[in-house]
């Protein structure tokens, strides 16, 4: 069947080494929204994958806020941090582990931008909403461990547009 | 670009429903697989049924941490089955409102590749008849095999029933 037309890929990377950091730039605003599929594994312990965003040049400033639910196999729990620094949008163990971020309506200039992000590891399962407090679109994005943990080698990080129209 | 949201093949329950849903010969020239269901149990006793997932043929080196609303309270919970759904079933107790049919959604990255495979499910048994269950589950299949078919089963041995379907995707990053 051919395929429908709302799922293009923009970037992918797979990483040939550890890194910090992966840096999407040059995002087109001709998509309705963005997902980030991030499949693979870090360097170390289990840890939260964020996000930040921009327009030119990342936002690093605390204009970021997550809600999170979060079930550990024992306890289903939920929190939130605001006047962040950056969005908390996944999870990565060293093992194996699946992030999925949604970026809504990344590029209209008009609303604060949302962020839907799923992470899946094996301790963790987790559905976490991020808001970056700015209107400008959306057309860089960093993705990075916390705790300074790297990417391992072999993670594939792919950004696709979905298009309504 | 190209486009990359590929249907790779589907399957539909007729009549008499059927044991299972099985996706074999899986090519490996994607970069993701999705794999969508509508699914309902022909299971007419007490108790509840779910779907659980077997890959190139084994039910085994599966663990779950799953992530359960019921409507009442959310609670967390692990397992070592390939566990990706509940099931609305069509008879016994619980009793499910007719008609309704687990949606459930699968995303497997790099199912093509050499590591451990890591797997992002949403599912839901919405009706309304008795408690629903909404579950976000992290499935884990401790193999570095590349997977090369995916069946579907009921936990239960109990058919899926008429009308379940179920739909495997391929996603391409290039």
């Amino acid at each position: 069947m051919a395929a429908g037309s709302t799922y293009t890929p923009i970037a992918t990377t797979t990483l040939g080494s550890a890194q910090a950091t992966v840096t999407f730039s040059s995002i087109s605003g001709s998509y309705t929204d963005l997902v980030l599929i991030i499949g693979g594994k870090n360097a170390s312990s289990d840890q939260g994958i964020v996000t930040q965003v921009g327009n030119g040049s990342i936002d690093t400033g605390s204009n970021y806020s997550t809600t999170y639910l979060i079930g550990d196999g024992t306890n289903a729990t939920s929190g939130r941090a605001s006047s962040a620094t950056s969005i908390i949008a996944g999870r990565m163990d060293n093992v194996a582990s699946t992030s999925i971020i949604n970026y809504m309506n990344y590029s209209n200039t008009t609303t604060y931008k949302t962020v839907l992000g799923r992470g899946n590891d094996g301790a963790l399962v987790i559905q976490h909403v991020g808001l970056w407090r700015n209107t400008a679109a959306i057309n860089t994005i960093n993705v990075f461990n916390l705790s300074s943990v790297n990417f391992a080698a072999g993670t594939v990080l792919t950004l696709y547009g979905i298009a309504a129209a | 670009m190209a486009n990359t949201y590929t249907l790779i093949n589907s399957a539909t329950a007729g009549s008499g429903g059927v044991a299972s849903f099985d996706f074999t010969s899986i090519p490996q020239t994607y970069t993701d697989l999705i794999l969508t269901i509508s699914a309902r149990s022909s299971r007419t006793t007490g108790g509840t049924d779910g779907l659980r997932l077997e890959i190139n043929g084994s039910s085994a080196n599966f663990t779950y941490i799953l992530l359960d609303g019921d409507g009442s309270s959310a609670q967390s919970a692990p397992g070592s089955s390939g566990l990706v759904a509940q099931l609305p079933q069509a008879g016994g107790s619980p009793g499910y409102t007719a008609n309704t049919f687990a949606s459930t959604s699968i995303y497997l990255p790099n199912y093509a590749g050499s590591n451990n495979k890591s797997f992002s499910i949403d599912t839901t048994t919405e009706n309304n008849a008795i408690s629903s269950y909404l579950d976000l589950i992290a499935l884990f299949w401790s193999q570095t095999a590349a997977i090369s078919s995916l069946s579907l089963k009921s936990t239960t041995a109990n058919n899926l029933v008429q009308y379940s379907t179920a739909y495997l995707y391929g996603i391409s990053n290039s």
